[in-house]
């Protein structure tokens, strides 16, 4: 039964992930992950660890994929992706043998290491049945580990406040990104400007605010 | 058939060697951030079953934080593509090149 369930799950999560490295749509990638997220999920319940289970549905399926597909639908970029097309010669053939060497020395290790994993069994946090997880993962957090809890909340804090100033309106025109041909060593033709922060005389802030609301609406 | 530990972290390997070859292909930088997820799934997948190999909870408790970090590490990542964006309309990597001076 138990190993019915793995090879489902592992193939549900197996194709979620090719899914995302070939789909072409972005929304189409995200609920792929969404596929990956769930198969991982079914595989930590499958080893008692209950809590992480539903942390993993609500957060990440529930709250980081939403996230991704609130950015994809809000900037607009939910049009395909042309594949076909490799504006760096030799970049696919490189990530091709780059990510199967890494498979085979990682599944060479293992068939190597014919033991298996080895280790000392725990002693000051052991594990405990599916019944018991959240109690004992609570307990351990919030007593060996309390100082990490406060941590990663200051460090969502911190997020929180970087999105905030990330996602802040700049006053004045923004300075579009310079167009640079890739895989080209040309330089851009005009460097740019360091006064253009600040137009000098009105008639030049009036022609950049034109600017960015031609920008805007296109 | 008993599903053992090397079960699990066999799929960790292949998860995570996708998730690689997918961030070093593709050029949208929103897909390249979900093959960063699928690495850090790959990496919480092998924390799970060698803490539940070991009997310990320590596995469980590093999947915590990795979840929380990886929270905090998308709120931010999206603000920053999102600014990008606001500027360049379907910019991708190649186009941060600029940033290289």
């Amino acid at each position: 039964m138990d190993a019915f369930v793995f090879l489902v799950s592992a193939a549900i999560v197996l194709t979620g992930a090719v899914g995302v490295l070939t789909s072409r749509n972005p929304v189409h990638a995200a609920l792929f992950l969404v596929q990956t997220l769930f198969g991982v999920a079914v595989l930590f319940v499958l080893q008692d660890a209950t809590f992480l289970a539903a942390v993993q549905v609500i957060v990440y399926a529930g709250a980081v994929v939403i996230l991704f597909l609130f950015v994809i639908m809000l900037l607009g970029v939910d049009r395909a992706e042309d594949l076909g097309v490799e504006p760096i010669v030799g970049q696919r053939p490189v990530a091709a043998v780059i990510g199967a060497s890494l498979m085979g020395l990682l599944l060479t290790l293992l068939l190597v290491a014919t033991d298996g994993p080895t280790g000392a069994p725990g002693r000051t946090a052991p594990l405990g049945d599916a019944g018991d997880n959240t109690r004992r993962l609570g307990e351990a957090l919030f007593t060996g580990h309390v100082f990490a809890v406060e941590l990663t909340a200051l460090l969502l804090t911190v997020a929180v406040v970087g999105a905030v100033v990330l996602a802040r309106t700049v006053k004045g025109p923004l300075q579009p990104l310079p167009v640079v041909v890739v895989a080209t060593a040309t330089e851009p033709d005009e460097p740019a400007d360091e006064g253009a922060d600040e137009p000098a005389d009105e008639g030049a802030e009036e022609e950049a605010k034109e600017e960015a609301k031609e920008e805007g609406s296109a | 058939m008993v599903v053992t530990t090397s079960w699990y972290l066999a799929l960790g390997a292949v998860l995570f060697s996708l998730g690689a070859v997918g961030l070093l292909t593709r050029r949208n930088p929103l897909i390249m951030f979900m093959c960063v997820e699928l690495m850090l799934n790959a990496v919480n997948l092998t924390f799970v079953s060698l803490g539940a190999e070991l009997g310990d909870l320590g596995g469980q408790l590093s999947v915590f934080f990795v979840l929380v970090v990886a929270a905090a590490e998308v709120v931010v990542g999206l603000g920053i593509i999102v600014a990008i964006m606001r500027r360049r309309q379907g910019a991708t990597a190649d186009d941060l090149s600029v940033l290289g001076g």
